[in-house]
């Protein structure tokens, strides 16, 4: 049975339910002595009814999901020769995937063995077989469900406050699936990662200066010394995220103080979307940005200038990373000056202080904790960054603190190792893990420094 | 003995205060002038990086949208073509087409001899050529006999010359075309048989290694199909959890748990969910690679935290009041909530839904963690089709080196940028238009 037409059954199984329940519950009502009336309206007890009719069914088509193509995997599997079963891991995926190509109708070179053949019409026989199960489950349950439910509507039926705790179960659920999603890259990575640190020890990981993540395919094979050692990349993320800082802070911080301390509202009011803009670029543009306006300009500046400059430098992804991140710390900053209140502007301007006076005193240390978080802010974002340094910074690790040189950084390290054509548990692919786990304790350590150091330090003005 | 200043230096004379405050006050009227001045200099340089930005990418990518064509003359020739005289699509689909492009081009240059030069002459006009005259042929088999003009698509490296050429530049230094190749191609030009027509090639067809046959609309579907599923996934999700997170949740240390883990949500880096994607969906779940789907569910999970925090403060700014008349009007919380809440709080939701959405549109590392990198040339059908996305397009293109694909970077990434402004504008105006003041 096609899954359109059991997906069509069900809905129409549902919407017959819903009327059913409520043309029963109206029939009640219009029974009823002058002056009574029910608990609650026709339309609950409908969704009573397809409630009833609804879950049951859910349940079924959510296990053929996730179980159903395993199932058929193993019958097939089962009916494959017996030397072609004990064949290693790989080949046999191999194999399991040119069944599934078979299987699906694609035309082959024709070489496949009859074996091959026979499992594929077997999975699709399987697959026919199962959804064809799918297909009765649905109907009788959907049916099953609604009827039953039927039967409880009457007169006295509190059919609202059973379709609002079925709500609520809901929107719990739903909120739920933000937990859910924290403790499913925490564990995904954390898996993940753990199989790496049993390849790589997580000392040399962490403490070690070569990274060059080569493995061998076959065991003979020459370069398979691989070495992880993570401080290159770790030092690269600090030059560039540090390049972006020292841009983004200082010119956020003063556009705030300007706009907000020396600006009428039309100015305000034209140059912060201005400034917005900047946010909502992509940051795919910006690498295309850095890459091809950006470093080339820096290159030919240090070609007249006298020096080299990579065409790969920190610097131009340091530079454009800062003006990505400079909407950020400017609208934080902006919204924490504005949130000091006047009264303590007013009370150092009576005492005759400049206007750069009062806020080189007064305002900005009580805006302080704000700056610093979101300054802290800033950094994770400029430390999770990826597609800017993809594009503009390098490749190869090295331990250098001269920004004109090419570095490359955490994140781009990621990208190139998943990427390419790698086997998912070598250690190759497995240290994209590893690094992914750094990233995400790095940023969730500033985070939650940011929050504590805003709500610690943060001042109460009533 | 003691001075009889120190005394004094307590209690100084008002007149001797005065002369010390407007001393200093020079020194501090210039440090006010200063301060400003850094001010006025941080703004302006914000700005201009924003103009110099817009008008690099603007001038790299406005040249793509007009595509060069060569007109040459063709005969359709029917021994080529139809060597045993029938006209049936099989045997018209398999006809060697590239054989009547380059006879056409042979008649027109007849002095071009020499396997290399016939090379370089064949190398004018697209590869995509003999599609089209296929294209012409099938639909109109009475074509086969006649002549007619046809205009073909050029060359990239051709397109190339002729936008320099047509601005004034000196073209021919680019070295890519050959000398024989840059003489036929002023002969043609003073024939009038160069022409530059709108580029229509680019919204309408996919990638292709040929920079002249490569466009958006594969990318561009992809890229909606994976925003339908994480809008049609995130919106309902993040209202629901929003509403239960404000209206009903108990004050226990389990919701402050879940209300801290969304915060940190939003700041997760983006690599990070692509990571939780490749994981989970792929290698647990075994979703296809590179489908929307994925792409879309891995946004979804990203864009979540996002609508919940904009959704958890429309709710907050609806006023109470209107709450506790609906409780005092009989209706159950569930009612007051989806009834009468849910309403007045659905503008501001939806604004956070669009910028959200606005967001996931332009990331691009989680779809690369997914496998949508790959060079798919057909535009998905479902999604469930393998695709690619507009923003992994650009970065692809951003790879090549040919001049032409620069440029076709440069105008992806504005069609890109057009889309994000109409998205947001249109979020501003929901939110000035509909958002009331209580």
């Amino acid at each position: 049975m096609r899954l359109s037409t059991i997906l069509l059954i069900y809905i129409a199984v549902l919407i017959v339910g819903y009327f059913a329940g409520r043309q029963k519950a109206l029939a009640f009502s219009h029974g009823m002595d002058e002056g009574r009336t029910m608990h609650s309206l026709p339309m609950y007890h409908g969704y009573y009814v397809m409630m009833w009719g609804a879950i049951p069914a859910l349940v079924a088509m959510l296990a053929y999901f996730f179980l159903g193509d395993d199932l058929v995997l193993d019958r097939v599997i089962a009916g494959l020769p017996d030397d072609v079963r004990a064949l290693p891991e790989s080949r046999l995926n191999l194999l399991v995937n040119d069944i599934r190509v078979i299987a699906a109708g694609a035309e082959t070179s024709g070489m496949s063995e009859p074996y091959i053949l026979a499992a594929a019409d077997s999975m699709n026989a399987g697959r026919d077989f199962l959804s064809l199960l799918l297909g009765l489950a649905v109907i009788v349950l959907s049916c099953a469900g609604c009827y039953i439910a039927w039967r409880n509507v009457n007169g006295k039926f509190r059919a609202r406050n059973r379709v609002e705790s079925a709500i609520q179960v809901l929107l719990i659920m739903a909120a739920s699936i933000a937990v859910l999603t924290t403790i499913g890259i925490v564990f995904s990575v954390l898996f993940e990662s753990i199989r790496f640190f049993q390849k790589v020890p997580l000392f040399d990981f962490l403490f070690g200066l070569n990274w060059s993540p080569q493995t061998a395919i076959r065991a003979d094979q020459v370069g398979s010394s691989g070495s992880f050692g993570a401080v290159p990349l770790f030092l690269g993320t600090l030059m560039i995220s540090g390049i972006a800082m020292i841009i983004a802070l200082p010119i956020g911080l003063m556009v705030a103080i300007y706009l907000s301390e020396y600006t009428t509202g039309r100015v305000r009011a034209v140059v912060k979307p201005l400034l917005e803009v900047l946010a909502g670029i992509p940051t795919v543009v910006y690498g295309y940005f850095a890459a091809l306006t950006v470093a080339p300009l820096l290159r030919d500046f240090g070609l007249s200038a006298g020096f080299q400059i990579s065409s790969e430098s920190a610097l131009g992804a340091g530079l454009v990373m800062g003006i990505m991140i400079l909407p950020f710390v400017s609208s934080i900053s902006d919204d924490v000056i504005n949130s000091v209140p006047q009264a303590m502007r007013d009370g150092s301007l009576g005492l005759g202080a400049t206007r750069s006076e009062t806020i080189r005193r007064v305002v900005l240390p009580a805006a302080l904790p704000g700056i610093v978080g979101g300054f802290l802010l800033a950094a994770s974002r400029a430390i999770g960054e990826t597609m800017i340094v993809v594009m503009a910074a390098g490749l190869a690790a090295k331990m250098t603190i001269n920004p004109l040189e090419a570095v490359t950084t955490v994140t781009v390290q990621i990208v190139t190792l998943l990427v390419g054509d790698q086997e998912f548990d070598s250690p190759k692919t497995l240290a994209a893990f590893g690094l992914g786990l750094t990233l995400f304790v790095v940023t969730l350590m500033l985070n939650i420094i940011a929050l504590r150091v805003v709500r610690k330090y943060r001042e109460q003005y009533e | 003995m003691v001075d009889d200043r120190s005394q004094n230096s307590v209690m100084r004379s008002s007149a001797e205060t005065r002369k010390r405050v407007e001393a200093s006050l020079r020194g501090r009227y210039r440090r006010e002038s200063w301060f400003k001045t850094f001010g006025l200099m941080a703004v302006l340089v914000s700005v201009s990086f924003v103009v110099f930005f817009f008008v690099s990418i603007v001038s790299q990518g406005y040249t793509a949208f007009t595509q060069t064509y060569i007109q040459v003359d063709v005969y359709f020739d029917p021994d080529v073509i139809t060597p045993d005289g029938s006209r049936a699509p099989e045997v018209l689909s398999k006809a060697n087409y590239l054989r009547l492009v380059k006879d056409s081009l042979a008649a027109m240059f007849p002095e071009v001899s020499g396997r290399k030069n016939k090379r370089l002459l064949n190398r004018l006009v697209s590869t995509g050529a003999t599609f089209e005259l296929r294209d012409r042929v099938m639909a109109e088999p009475d074509v086969i006999g006649s002549k007619a003009s046809w205009w073909f698509l050029a060359d990239d490296e051709i397109d190339t010359w002729f936008k320099q050429y047509e601005r004034g530049e000196d073209a021919e230094s680019s070295g890519r075309l050959a000398d024989a190749q840059l003489d036929w191609l002023q002969q043609l030009v003073s024939q009038g048989r160069l022409e530059q027509r709108f580029n229509t090639v680019f919204f309408t067809s996919g990638d292709s290694r040929d920079a002249e046959m490569a466009g958006i609309w594969a990318a561009a579907k992809g890229s909606f199909f994976m925003l339908l599923v994480c809008m049609s996934i995130a919106f309902p999700l993040g209202v629901a959890a929003s509403i239960y997170l404000e209206e009903f949740a108990p004050r226990n240390r389990w919701v402050d748990l879940i209300e801290v883990n969304i915060n940190n949500l939003a700041a997760v880096p983006s690599i990070v969910f692509g990571l939780l994607g490749l994981a989970v969906f792929i290698n647990f779940l075994s979703l296809p690679r590179s489908a929307p789907l994925v792409g879309g569910l891995v946004l979804a999970l990203m864009t979540l935290p996002t609508i919940i925090i904009a959704s958890r403060g429309a709710i907050t700014a609806v006023p109470p009041s209107i709450r506790e008349a609906a409780l005092g009007l009989g209706a159950s919380p569930v009612q007051a909530v989806v009834h009468h809440v849910l309403p007045l709080a659905m503008p501001g939701m939806l604004t956070g839904a669009i910028l959200g959405i606005a967001r996931a549109l332009g990331e691009t590392a989680p779809l690369l963690m997914i496998g949508m990198v790959a060079f798919i040339v057909e535009a998905p059908q479902t999604p469930l089709d393998p695709s690619s996305a507009l923003p992994v397009q650009i970065y692809l293109w951003a790879d090549s080196p040919e001049r032409a694909f620069a440029e076709r970077t440069a105008a992806a990434i504005m069609v890109l940028l057009a889309f994000l402004l109409v998205m947001n504008a249109s979020a501003v105006w929901l939110r000035s238009k509909y958002e009331r003041r209580w």
